[in-house]
C-alpha cells in the first residue's frame, strides 16, 4: 500500500487476494458438493448453478492477485501497490 | 394488502445460515484482525496513525475514499429508496456525488493538501482562527460518534431481524473488533481494511443484480415490471414514472420522491452533496493524506468513478425489488415504510428489499458472502468514524484546547486511546437508542444541520480572501442554528398532529372477516372481533357496554377523512392463527370485547411533516420529506453565504501574508505540464463528467 519507507510490508492486493482465494474455494467446492441439493433447487435462478462459477471466478481473481503480490515479490512498475 | 390473511408463525429470521455461511463470517472476522495485529509495527508516530504517514497511493486513496462511504446502511437504505422511489434513487450517485466528488479533487484538494493540515476543523483553523475550528471540532467530534452508535443500532436490529442474532452480541463483537484493528494500525489500518472490505461488498452484492435482471427477463422487462407494480405497492402516488432520471422532475406530482428538479439540483446536487463530499472530514480524511497532491487528486476521481458504479449493486436491487418480489400465492409483495404500523408485523419493509433478494436468489455459501458484505459494510462505515473522530479529537480538540506542549509519543497515545473511547461512546448511543429508538429519527438529520454551513464557510474561505475570521465563525453559527429552526418548523404543528386512526387487535383475539369476491379480487369488507381485546388510537368516542360496536371505516379530519387501520399481528381465525393488516374497512366489536381507547395529539412530531409549513421550505404543499431535505440544504447554504458575505464587508480581514496556501490567489498550485495529459487529473475529470454527462441522458 506504501511506497519507500514500508518497502518491507506486505502490500494490500495480496490479502485481498487471499481473502477472494479461500472465499471462492469454499464457494466452489460447496457449490459442487451441493449440486443437486433439494432445497437449493428451489431457489430462484438455482439451475444456473451461481455459486459454482461465481466461487470460481474469485479462485481465479484471487489466485492471480496472491501470486502478482505475494511477499518478497517487488510491486509491479507503477502499479497500486 | 394483496395476501388477505398470512398464516402468523412467531417472529422468524427472515434468512437462515447453514455452517459454511458461518465459517465464511468467521474467517472474515479473522483477517481484519490479522491485518490490524500485522499494521501494528508501522505505526510508530503521530502522522503514521492519524494521516498513514501520509504515503498512500492514488488507488488505495480512492478506494478507501469510497469503501468508508460504502456502509451496509447506505446499500440496505439506498435499495429501499429505489425500492420507494424508482429510478430517483439513482441521483444519490450521479448529481448528488460525482460533480461534487470532481469539485473536491480539481478544486478544493489543492488547499488542503498544500497547507498539510490534518482535517477541515484544521483548516478552518488556519483559515479563520480558533472560533470556526472549536465549533467543527467539537460537533464534529460528537456527531461523528453519535452516527457511529446509531448505524450500530440499526445494523443490530437488522441483524437480529434478519438472521435473529443477538442485538448485544452483534453490537458488542463488530465494534470490538474495529476498536482493535483502529487502536493497533489507526488511519492505515482502517484504510487497509476498507479497500478489503469493498471488494467483498462487491463480490457478496453483484449476483443479485445479475441473477435479478436474467430471471426478470432482461432490462427492458425489469423496467416494465417496475412500472406496472409500482401503481400496486405505492397507490397513493397515481401515475407518477419510476423508471427516469429527469423527464419526471417538471413538478413535484409526477415523480415518486415529491420533488422538483430544482431542489434535484441546487438542494442535492449543490448544498447537500458538496457539503457531504467536500467537507465532510470521515470523506476526505482519506484522499488527503495520498503520497502527492496528483495522488491525491486521482484518487478522488477514483473515488468518482467507483461512485458511479454502486448503482449496480444498490439501485437495481430496489427496482428489482418492484419487479420480481411476489408473496406465496404469486401476487407482487408489498414492503411499507419503517414508519407504518404494518411495519415488521404484517409487512416486511422497504429496508428489507436486499436481504429478500438475497434469500431469494443467493444459497448456501453466497449467503455467507452477502450477510459478510453487509457485516464489512458497517464495519468499514464505523471505522472510518472512529479513525476520523480520533484525530479530530486529537488534533482539534485536545491539542489546541486542552495540552498544547505535549510529545508526539503521547498525542500518538491520545490518539490510540480515543478511539477506543470513540467506540465505547457509539456503544453507550447504541444502548441509548434501545431505550429512545426514536432519537434515530433525530440523528439521520444531524448531519444535515452541521455539513451544509460547512461546506458554506470552507468554499468562501477558500475562494475570496476578502472572508474574515469574524464572517467565517458567524456564517457558520448563524447557518447551523437556521438549518435546526427550519428543521423544528416543518415538524411543528400548532393545530396539533393527529396519527392515522388506528384499530390494533390483541394478540390471540378470536376474529372473524367477512369478505367479497373471489381469488385476486377478493377483499375483506368487514372485521367483526368476537372476543379479546382491542385498542384504539385516534377514533370517535365509543362504548362496548350492553351491545355490539360498529367502529368506522373512516374519520373526519382537518381537510377531508382519514382510513381507518386495522392491524391483526396475531389472531384467531376459524381455529387457526393468522395476521393481517388493512385500511378503510369498519370493525364489529362483540359484546364482551375488551376495548381501550387512546387520543395522540401532539404539536411537534419529528416522523411528520405539516404541508402548510413545508410550503415556506419547498416552495410546494406538494413536497415530499425528501424534497423538504434538499431545499433545507439549499436554503441554509444560502444563509450561510449571505451571512459570511455581509459580515466580511463590515470586519477586519487577515493579512494575506497569512492566507498564503489557503486561498486561491494567494496559492501557488504547482503546474503539471511535464507530465503526459494522461496522468493529469484535469484530463480524467473531464472524462468522468462526460461519462456522467451520458448515463443521464441515456436514462433521462
Amino acid at each position: 500500500m506504501t511506497d519507500e519507507s514500508h518497502d518491507q510490508q506486505i502490500p494490500i492486493w495480496f490479502f485481498i487476494g487471499l481473502t477472494l482465494l479461500v472465499y471462492g474455494v469454499v464457494i466452489f467446492l460447496y457449490g459442487l458438493a451441493s449440486w443437486s441439493d433439494k432445497d437449493k433447487l428451489a431457489m430462484a435462478m438455482s439451475h444456473v448453478h451461481a455459486d459454482v462459477w461465481w466461487g470460481a471466478g474469485m479462485a481465479v481473481l484471487g489466485a492471480f492477485y496472491t501470486v502478482r503480490f505475494r511477499p518478497g515479490k517487488s510491486a509491479p512498475g507503477g502499479g497500486p501497490a | 394488502m394483496t395476501s388477505l390473511l398470512a398464516a402468523a408463525q412467531g417472529a422468524q429470521p427472515l434468512l437462515m445460515l447453514k455452517w459454511v455461511d458461518m465459517l465464511i463470517v468467521i474467517l472474515y472476522f479473522a483477517i481484519v484482525l490479522g491485518i490490524g495485529w500485522y499494521l501494528k509495527k508501522n505505526v510508530k508516530t503521530g502522522d503514521d496513525f492519524f494521516v498513514a504517514g501520509r504515503k498512500m497511493t492514488a488507488w488505495i486513496a480512492g478506494l478507501s475514499f469510497i469503501s468508508a462511504n460504502l456502509s451496509s446502511l447506505e446499500t440496505m437504505g439506498w435499495s429501499a429508496m429505489a425500492y420507494q422511489y424508482g429510478m430517483l434513487g439513482a441521483h444519490a450517485y450521479l448529481i448528488g456525488a460525482i460533480p461534487a466528488i470532481l469539485f473536491l479533487a480539481i478544486v478544493m484538494m489543492p488547499f488542503y493538501y498544500i497547507c498539510k493540515t490534518h482535517s477541515v476543523p484544521g483548516y478552518l483553523k488556519l483559515r479563520y482562527g480558533e472560533g470556526a475550528r472549536s465549533i467543527a471540532g467539537v460537533s464534529f467530534s460528537i456527531m461523528t460518534v453519535m452516527v457511529s452508535g446509531a448505524s450500530m443500532f440499526a445494523m443490530a436490529k437488522i441483524l437480529n431481524l434478519l438472521l435473529g442474532w443477538d442485538m448485544h452480541v452483534s453490537i458488542w463483537v463488530s465494534s470490538i473488533t474495529v476498536a482493535i484493528y483502529v487502536f493497533l494500525g489507526g488511519l492505515i489500518s482502517a484504510v487497509f481494511n476498507e479497500v478489503l472490505q469493498y471488494f467483498l461488498i462487491w463480490a457478496g452484492s453483484l449476483l443479485i443484480p445479475i441473477l435479478g435482471i436474467i430471471h426478470a427477463g432482461g432490462w427492458g422487462k425489469m423496467m416494465e415490471k417496475v412500472q406496472a407494480n409500482a401503481a400496486v405497492v405505492h397507490p397513493t402516488l397515481g401515475n407518477a414514472d419510476f423508471t427516469s432520471l429527469w423527464s419526471n422532475l417538471g413538478s413535484f406530482d409526477t415523480n415518486p420522491m415529491g420533488i422538483d428538479w430544482f431542489g434535484m439540483v441546487f438542494g442535492l446536487g449543490l448544498a447537500v452533496s458538496f457539503g457531504y463530499w467536500c467537507t465532510d472530514f470521515l470523506q476526505v480524511q482519506r484522499v488527503m493524506v495520498a503520497k502527492d497532491l496528483r495522488s491525491a487528486q486521482n484518487g478522488t476521481i477514483i473515488g468518482a468513478v467507483l461512485k458511479m458504479c454502486v448503482p449496480l449493486i444498490v439501485t437495481i436491487p430496489g427496482l428489482l425489488g418492484l419487479a420480481v418480489l411476489t408473496n406465496p400465492d404469486g401476487s407482487t409483495m408489498v414492503l411499507v415504510p419503517e414508519s407504518d404500523p404494518r411495519a415488521n408485523i404484517t409487512h416486511r419493509t422497504f429496508n428489507d428489499v436486499l436481504p429478500l433478494l438475497m434469500g431469494q436468489y443467493l444459497g448456501p455459501g453466497l449467503l455467507g458472502l452477502g450477510v459478510t458484505a453487509m457485516i464489512a459494510g458497517f464495519m468499514s462505515g464505523m471505522a472510518g468514524n472512529v479513525s476520523a473522530f480520533a484525530t479530530v479529537w486529537t488534533c482539534d480538540v485536545y491539542k489546541p484546547l486542552i495540552n498544547k506542549k505535549a510529545s508526539d509519543a503521547h498525542y500518538l497515545s491520545m490518539g490510540r486511546w480515543s478511539s477506543l473511547v470513540g467506540v465505547l461512546i457509539s456503544i453507550g448511543t447504541a444502548y441509548l437508542l434501545f431505550l429512545f429508538s426514536n432519537i434515530l429519527e433525530y440523528l439521520q438529520v444531524l448531519v444535515f444541520f452541521f455539513i451544509v454551513p460547512l461546506f458554506g464557510t470552507v468554499i468562501l474561505g477558500m475562494l475570496w480572501k476578502r472572508a474574515t475570521p469574524a464572517a467565517g465563525f458567524w456564517g457558520f453559527l448563524t447557518a447551523i442554528v437556521f438549518s435546526i429552526s427550519m428543521w423544528a418548523f416543518v415538524h411543528t404543528f400548532p393545530d396539533g398532529y393527529r396519527p392515522q386512526p388506528k384499530v390494533t387487535l390483541g394478540r390471540g383475539a378470536a376474529v372473524s372477516v367477512e369478505k367479497t369476491g373471489e381469488g385476486k379480487d377478493e377483499r375483506i369488507v368487514r372485521v367483526v372481533v368476537e372476543s379479546g381485546e382491542v385498542s384504539t388510537l385516534n377514533l370517535p368516542q365509543f362504548s362496548v357496554q350492553g351491545a355490539d360496536t360498529e367502529l368506522p371505516a373512516t374519520c373526519p379530519v382537518k381537510g377531508g377523512v382519514a382510513k381507518t387501520r386495522v392491524l391483526a399481528p396475531e389472531v384467531t381465525v376459524a381455529g387457526k392463527t393468522h395476521k393481517f393488516g388493512i385500511d378503510g374497512v369498519p370493525v364489529l366489536l362483540r359484546r364482551g370485547v375488551v376495548a381501550k381507547a387512546e387520543e395522540s395529539v401532539s404539536r411537534f412530531a419529528p416522523g411528520a411533516f405539516n404541508p402548510d409549513h413545508t410550503r415556506f421550505v419547498a416552495l410546494s404543499r406538494k413536497a415530499q420529506p425528501m424534497a423538504v431535505n434538499m431545499y433545507s440544504g439549499w436554503w441554509s447554504l444560502v444563509v450561510c453565504l449571505l451571512v459570511t458575505v455581509l459580515v466580511s464587508l463590515f470586519t477586519k480581514p487577515k493579512p494575506d501574508a497569512e492566507l498564503k496556501d489557503l486561498v486561491m490567489t494567494l496559492t501557488e498550485i504547482p503546474r503539471e505540464k511535464q507530465v503526459p495529459f494522461y496522468y493529469r487529473p484535469v484530463f480524467w475529470a473531464g472524462m468522468v463528467a462526460l461519462v456522467l454527462v451520458l448515463i443521464n441522458i441515456i436514462f433521462w
